[in-house]
This record gives structure tokens, C-alpha cells and sequence, in this order.
């Protein structure tokens, strides 16, 4: 460059200049569009997503009797309620106690009031509850004694919330697809 | 070489760490306030290339290892797996795979400029030597890397590799045998390769921190060959430096980017997409492109044990470079002869690779159907005479007899017309 | 200097590099213009599910396709994609298809512990037509049929490759000794002159192949009317077979697109910005 002697290091590029912003603020983009993949690619794949959802024939479940499945790495109870069990069940609908109001209706399967379908892991620490067990008849988790009814409604013991419903969808009369 | 310090800690909190571990100053004094020669061209950029390239293998490569899976029954299906179902698994794993091709693209440019303008030479030595070792760890790298998709290159070249041990006298079969953890290559074999492919590019990251190191102490070398003298030879590394490179590695993004998102399977070979098979060999076995010179040093000689001593030695004739050249002018620019032999040495070395990619013994021209002709062998023996021949032969002689052009005094002085102020002005 | 002579090693490089092209004495594959070729190349989705068809009704009787998910072929640009079901696992013709396959999926019965077939779902790979490659082979003639899964991309060629040898086979040239197991193909990688014994000068191009020709006139009727012709059978599952290979292959390009035309606009900038810091240095 033909200029005159210039000190070298006396004239420093203005910091503020605006093609500076620019390019520098371009190439953060850039690393940003390069950070997203690395990150995303922890998210749940192709192959595990595709068994978030699984389809179950329920009238595989005899009557009185419960079927455990594995859904998205957990137990899914699906039982097939006695009118009893589904008479106590709405008996205690607007129970005071109920930690967690809900009614029966709400939880089990529309248009099926026999079938529930809940996922079986114990609200308190996670543990499997077991069958028909406990003082009301619904199930009965032996880690730390809670007690759920036969809507899978906690009753007594230490857990705080009711057996989660997940979501089901009615496929036709025999079919659902659990989420 | 670079004086004393010159940052100074604004805040109360980079004041409480600097007397506590000054990293800060550390890093303004290599990379900020940092005197870099004022007339590198872009042939110096390439440091930072590599930067971006090994950092590049390094997050791409523990993100595979989140999916990949080690065992010779799953491995390929697994990489099939990362291209098909992981969430732009298909995109890091032709980061990775091209950006192995794209990191020996880049080092063997930074090499070449090493060897042109003469940086290997005093007081460089070390920092030459430690490249050396870089590339060496590179080159391990990229064979344990290969092998992983368990494609049939993948293990047909772990084969062949691991079974040149087998030359060495007395202590040959029991290493391979120690290598291969069995009677062949086989999962034990794949399992100890990931655990090392992992391994090694941290013990890379090492030596770039003491290649860096050694760097700092001389100072970087320039287009003349000339140390700078005074502040005028010099501007300070950030920005001038940083936005240089900072372009560069752009430009190297889209070469790179080009490749992974139009050709990403041109540097490989069609037989690695088939699952590895011990009982069937490829017709063609062929390692990847980088180390195409080398397979055909090795093949040149029918002696297996000098074949493996022959190529290793290629790599270690790179090592004692700075005390076979006697010239006493660094840069090829003032040394015209020695630039020839050097453009020489170039096509040659592109003249050894295609010689790697070849069958020894088929022919490259021949006169009539059975007449005497060139094949593949005899070019690659060539070649191989020319490389040893420029490093032990022509590097030390031309030294002694080139007459040079004359070099300039100092880096600023060619460069700015009338008297030379700067150096009138040094106090 | 230097310059010039990298170019000129780059010129010869690609010289030299011609000749050793064709592999193994086998003819040169013909080159097709496919729709998926070239940056903005795109599959055409009406080819994929005749292609599909044709793997269906022809090859996998014989060849697995052991990578390939169900549900892939719903996905984007895939052959039965659907925008209305962006899960293709909702897809009801991927679901229908995985219902229908011949071919079941070995489970085990939870209630006996007994190894039994169910049908696919979405979620499952396609399954493998022979349990093991040692009744593959016997079903066979003692060669394997190779998995499909990613052949476009395990041979020179790819879609190209696979078009030329489907419709590649000719009667066997007099004086080709072939045993009646294997086929002449003149695009099949091999080397003749063994059992060649005609003039030494013209050995033909190509190998023998053990698999018979698999397409015939009329053996696949396609859905929309398209003419079932071996030329057109043949492109169909070749173009199939390059999506089934990798079926991201149009998202690459297309993302590809987007990260050209951005790191050109940041190598403007970045320029820009270097010339502005280095307005007043001399270099």
C-alpha cells in the first residue's frame, strides 16, 4: 500500500464500526446454527419416538383381572373393573378426604366405564403398587404403604397425588392407543 | 520475544483473579496484544484452520459416541442408526467423517508452508518437532477412526495395518497377537480401537498447547524469513490476525461445507458401506486419500520388514528436517533452485498417492499387449527414490552450492517506499 | 508460482484419475438424469412408490432391507409422505403396509415365553426375508442376496449402477463358459478371461452374476397406469433403492442450500471487516 510512513499501532480500527458488529454478530449466528444440531440430536430419535405411542387390544383383559404393559419404558396397568369395584369406585366420587379430587369418570377409559388405564408406577418414590391390595381394593404399593382405591386414587399413605392417567385414545371397541 | 505484559485488569474481579491464576493475562497476552508479524500471507492462517478442525472432530466425535456403539454385531448398524434416526445424526456424522479429510486437507498445507518458507529451521526446531508428533497422532487417529463403522475397509485395513507389526523379528507375533487381543481382528479388537480413537485426540489437543507454546517463545515465522526487528515489523495479533484468520476459516467452511453437503461420501470408498466380512476381501483394498503416499512407500520394496521400515522412516526423515537443510537463508522465496526441487517434491508426492490408490502391478501405459511399458510398482519406486533423495540428498547439498537472491533487511522495509523510518525513529 | 502449480497438479490429478475409472473390466454404468441428481435434486415421490412396489412384489423375496423402518417411508420426501400426518407413524399407508408385509416379525409370546411371528408396526425395521445368512444362502444356490438397505451408496455408481445391471443382462456371448447357476452381466464387476475362449483381444465386459434377471415385462402392475417395461420397472426401484439408502438425502441438500448461501454472506462481511482493520496497515 502506497501510503506515507505510518505509525504502525497509532491509529487503532474503531471498535464501534458497524461492519464489525455486523460480521462479528454473523459469525455468533453461524456458531448458534452450528450449536443447535450437537444439542438437539440428545433429544429423543426417530426409532424411540416412533414407540411413544402403542396400540392395545383390551379385550385381551378378562374380567376382574389387570394386564400389566411397558410403555415408554414404564408399567401401564389395564384393568378390567368388576361392577362392584366400579360401584365404590363412584361411591367415593366427592369423598372429603380425597387428596387429589377426581371422579371416576374422569379417569377411566370413555364409553368403557369398566377399563382403566393407568400408568403403574407409584406416585411417591415410583415403586410398582400390586393389585387389589390395600384397604379400599384398588392397589397397594409395599415401598412406603399407600393405598389407592379402585379408580387409582390415593386414600392413605405417604403418596401425594392419584395414579396418572396417561393419554388413550378409543380406537374402535376393542382397540386403544396409549399416547 | 513478546516484552513484558501489557494487560491491565479493569474490574475488581479480573483484578482478584489475575493475582490469584492470571489466565486472563494469559490469554491477552498470546492471542490480544500478541506481536505477529505484519506481511503473513494466507498461507499462515492455517494454524487457526486446524484449531477449527480439531475442535470441530472433537465435539462431533463425543456426540457420535452418545449413539455409537462398539461391538462388531452392531457397530455398522449403529452408524446406520445415527444417519436415520438420530436428530441430524445424518449431519455429525458427515461433519465428522469430512471433516477428517478437510483436517488432513489442512495440515498438509500447513506442512507444505513449513517446509517452503523454511519455519522449521533455527530457532524452530521444537516447535517442528511437535508438529511432527501432531501429525503422527493425527495419522493414528484417522486408522483408528476408519475402522469403526466395521465396513469392509474399515476391517480389511485393520487388517492389513495391524498385521505389518507381524514383520518385526521375534517380538512381531506376539504384538499383534497383544493388538488384536486374539487370533485375528475381531471385537476385541474394535472395542480397544474406540477407546483409543477417543483417547488420542485429547493427547492432540496436548501437543497443540505446547506447539502454541513453543510458537510464543520464537515468534511466528513470515514470507521473508526475516525476524522482525523492531514494533514496525509487528501489529498486534487481535484484530489484525483474528479477522485474517477469522476470513480464512470461513472460506475453509464453505470448502467444508460443500463437501458434507453435496459429495460427503467422495473422500470414501463405496466397499465401506458393506458390513465387514473376514471371509471375503475387498479386489482393492485402498486406505483413505491422506495416507495413499505412504501405502505406496510401503508396497514399493517386496521385503515386508524394510517395506514397514521404509514408510515409518518417511515420517521420521520429517523429524531431523531442521538439521539436513544448511541453508543459511530461510524462505524459498529467495532461494529459486531450491524452489524447484521443492514443486518437484509436491507433484511427486501427488505422484506417490495415485501410486497408493493403484494395483502395483497393473500398467499405466504399455507398448503393445505384452511389450515393456510403466507400471504402478515401478512409479511408486520412482517416487519413493525422489522423496528420500529431496530430504537426504537435495535439502543438504542445495543448502551448501544455491547461490540465494538477495533477502531484505527487515520485514517493513521492502515494503514501505523511501528511508527506512522506523527503524531511524527505534529509540 | 506456487499457485500454478497446485493448479496444474490439480488438472493432472483428474487426468490421470479417468482411465482407472471402470472397476473390474465391467462396463461403465449409463448415466441417468434422475430427478434426485445434483444439489437442487429432488425424488420424484410418484417413482418412489413404484420403485417401492417393485421391491415389494419382486426383491424382497429374497434381499432384506434390515435398516429401513416402516415408518421412514412416511417421513419427509419419502414415498408414501403425507403432510396431514407429519408423525409417519400415524400414516394409515405406512401402517397398512407394515400390517400387510409377507414377511412377520419374530416376537415372543409374553404369556408362554414361545418365539412366534406378529405383523409389523411402524415401529419396526423390515424384516428379513431368510432367519440367518446360512438359510439365505441356501435358498440361493449358495450365494447371498446383499441387504439393500444402503446398496446405493456400497456401489460405484449408485442409482446408476443398479439401473444398468438390472437392464444389463444379454444372452451369454459363444465361447463364455458359464456354469447354469450364474449369469452373464455386462455391468456386473468380474473378470472373464478365465472362461473366455475366444480371441484374447475381446474378452467381453463384465462378470457372472448369480442372481437371474429379476424384472420381466408386466411383473409389477403399477398403480398410476404407469407402463410396466423392465426400462422402467428397473428405474423405478433403482431410484427407490438411492432414497432407501439415505433418507435424509433431500434435507441435506436442501439445508446444504441455506448453509452455502449464509457463510457466502459471512465471508462478505468477515472481508469487509478485514479490510477495514487493516484500512491503514501496510501488509
Amino acid at each position: 500500500m502506497a501510503d506515507t510512513a505510518v505509525q504502525s499501532g497509532s491509529e487503532d480500527p474503531n471498535r464501534r464500526d458497524f461492519i464489525h458488529i455486523a460480521a462479528i454478530a454473523a459469525a455468533a449466528g453461524a456458531g448458534g446454527m452450528l450449536a443447535w444440531p450437537l444439542v438437539t440430536q440428545m433429544n429423543p430419535s426417530g426409532d424411540t419416538l416412533a414407540l411413544a405411542s402403542i396400540e392395545f387390544d383390551i379385550s385381551k383383559v378378562e374380567d376382574g383381572q389387570q394386564v400389566v404393559i411397558k410403555w415408554r419404558g414404564k408399567p401401564v396397568f389395564v384393568r378390567n373393573r368388576t361392577p362392584e369395584q366400579v360401584a365404590a369406585a363412584e361411591k367415593d366420587d366427592h369423598a372429603p378426604d380425597l387428596k387429589e379430587p377426581q371422579t371416576d369418570a374422569e379417569r377411566r377409559l370413555p364409553g368403557k366405564a369398566n377399563y382403566l388405564v393407568l400408568i403403574g408406577t407409584c406416585t411417591h418414590l415410583g415403586c410398582v403398587p400390586t393389585v387389589g391390595g390395600g384397604d379400599w381394593g384398588g392397589w397397594f404399593c409395599p415401598c412406603h404403604g399407600s393405598h389407592y382405591d379402585t379408580s387409582g386414587r390415593i386414600r392413605k399413605g405417604p403418596a401425594p397425588k392419584n395414579l396418572v392417567v396417561p393419554e388413550i385414545a378409543v380406537l374402535s371397541d376393542t382397540k386403544i392407543k396409549i399416547g | 520475544m513478546s516484552g513484558p505484559s501489557t494487560y491491565e485488569p479493569k474490574t475488581g474481579v479480573t483484578r482478584w483473579l489475575d493475582t490469584r491464576l492470571p489466565i486472563l493475562r494469559l490469554a491477552h497476552d498470546s492471542f490480544v496484544d500478541y506481536p505477529t508479524p505484519r506481511n503473513l500471507n494466507y498461507w499462515w492462517t492455517f494454524g487457526a484452520i486446524l484449531s477449527f478442525c480439531l475442535g470441530m472432530q472433537i465435539v462431533t466425535g463425543i456426540v457420535l459416541a452418545m449413539h455409537y456403539v462398539p461391538h462388531v454385531d452392531h457397530a455398522f448398524n449403529s452408524v446406520e442408526r445415527i444417519m436415520r434416526d438420530v436428530n441430524y445424526g445424518w449431519l455429525i456424522r458427515y461433519l465428522h467423517s469430512n471433516g477428517a479429510s478437510m483436517f488432513f486437507i489442512a495440515v498438509y498445507i500447513h506442512m507444505l508452508r513449513g517446509l517452503y518458507y523454511g519455519s522449521y529451521k533455527a530457532p524452530r526446531e521444537v516447535l517442528w518437532i511437535l508438529g511432527c508428533i501432531i501429525y503422527l497422532l493425527m495419522m493414528a487417529t484417522g486408522f483408528l477412526g476408519y475402522v469403526l463403522p466395521w465396513g469392509q475397509m474399515s476391517f480389511h485395513g485393520a487388517v492389513v495395518i495391524t498385521n505389518l507389526f507381524g514383520a518385526l523379528p521375534i517380538v512381531g507375533e506376539p504384538i499383534t497377537t497383544w493388538l488384536w487381543g486374539g487370533f485375528a481382528v475381531d471385537n476385541p479388537t474394535l472395542n480397544r480401537f474406540f477407546s483409543l480413537h477417543y483417547l488420542l485426540p485429547f493427547m492432540i489437543a496436548g501437543v497443540v498447547i505446547l506447539h502454541i507454546w513453543a510458537l510464543h517463545v520464537s515468534g511466528q515465522n513470515n514470507p521473508l524469513g526475516v525476524e522482525p526487528k523492531s514494533k514496525a515489523d509487528t501489529v498486534k495479533f487481535t484484530p489484525y490476525a483474528t479477522v485474517k484468520d477469522g476470513f480464512a476459516v470461513t472460506l475453509f467452511m464453505l470448502l467444508f461445507a460443500f463437501f458434507v453437503f453435496y459429495m460427503p461420501n467422495a473422500l470414501g470408498h463405496a466397499d465401506n458401506y458393506i458390513p465387514a466380512n473376514p471371509l471375503v476381501t475387498p479386489t482393492h483394498i485402498v486406505p483413505e486419500w491422506y495416507y495413499l503416499p505412504f501405502y505406496a512407500i510401503l508396497r514399493a520394496v517386496p521385503d515386508k520388514l524394510t517395506g514397514v521400515i521404509l514408510m515409518f522412516s518417511s515420517i521420521g526423515v520429517l523429524f531431523v528436517l531442521p538439521w539436513l537443510d544448511t541453508s543459511k537463508v530461510r524462505s524459498m522465496r529467495f532461494r529459486p533452485t531450491a524452489r524447484l526441487f521443492f514443486i518437484l517434491f509436491l507433484v511427486n508426492a501427488m505422484i506417490l498417492g495415485f501410486c497408493g490408490a493403484n494395483l502395483p502391478d497393473e500398467f499405466i501405459f504399455r507398448i503393445g499387449e505384452d511389450g515393456p511399458g510403466l507400471n504402478w510398482l515401478w512409479l511408486s519406486r520412482i517416487a519413493t527414490l525422489y522423496y528420500f533423495g529431496y530430504f537426504l540428498l537435495i535439502t543438504p547439498v542445495l543448502g551448501l552450492v544455491e547461490k540465494p537472491l538477495p533477502v531484505p533487511d527487515t520485514i517493513s522495509s521492502p515494503v514501505l517506499p523511501g528511508p527506512d523510518l522506523h527503524n531511524e525513529q527505534k529509540a | 508460482m506456487l499457485r500454478k502449480t497446485l493448479v496444474l497438479a490439480a488438472a493432472l490429478g483428474l487426468v490421470i484419475a479417468g482411465p482407472a475409472m471402470a472397476s473390474g473390466g465391467a462396463l461403465h454404468p449409463k448415466e441417468i438424469n434422475w430427478t434426485f441428481n445434483g444439489p437442487l435434486g429432488k425424488f420424484d415421490q410418484a417413482q418412489l412408490q413404484r420403485g417401492f412396489k417393485v421391491y415389494q412384489e419382486v426383491c424382497a423375496a429374497c434381499h432384506s432391507m434390515r435398516q429401513l423402518s416402516f415408518r421412514t417411508l412416511g417421513e419427509k420426501s419419502g414415498p408414501f409422505y403425507d403432510e396431514h400426518y407429519k408423525n409417519p407413524n400415524d400414516n394409515p399407508y405406512v401402517k397398512a403396509i407394515a400390517a400387510g408385509w409377507a414377511q412377520q416379525v419374530p416376537d415372543i409370546d409374553s404369556e408362554t415365553g414361545d418365539p412366534v411371528l406378529r405383523p409389523a408396526t411402524t415401529a419396526d425395521r423390515f424384516p428379513a426375508p431368510y432367519p440367518n445368512e446360512a438359510a439365505a444362502r441356501a435358498g440361493n444356490g449358495g450365494a447371498l442376496p446383499p441387504d439393500l438397505s444402503v446398496i446405493a451408496k456400497a456401489r460405484h455408481g449408485g442409482a446408476d449402477y443398479i439401473h444398468s445391471l438390472l437392464t444389463g443382462y444379454r444372452a451369454t456371448p459363444a465361447g463364455l463358459k458359464a456354469p447354469e447357476t450364474l449369469h452373464y452381466n455386462a455391468y456386473f464387476p468380474g473378470d472373464l478371461s478365465g472362461s473366455w475362449s475366444g480371441d484374447k483381444h475381446h474378452v467381453p465386459a463384465g462378470g457372472l452374476i448369480a442372481m437371474p434377471p429379476p424384472l420381466a415385462p408386466g411383473k409389477v402392475t403399477f398403480d398410476d397406469g404407469a407402463p410396466s417395461t423392465v426400462e422402467q420397472q428397473s428405474r423405478d426401484v433403482a431410484a427407490f433403492l438411492a432414497w432407501a439408502s439415505e433418507p435424509k438425502q433431500t434435507e441435506r441438500k436442501q439445508t446444504g442450500l441455506a448453509v452455502m448461501i449464509y457463510l457466502l454472506l459471512l465471508s462478505v462481511l468477515v472481508y469487509a471487516s478485514y479490510r477495514r482493520v487493516w484500512r491503514n496497515e501496510s501488509h
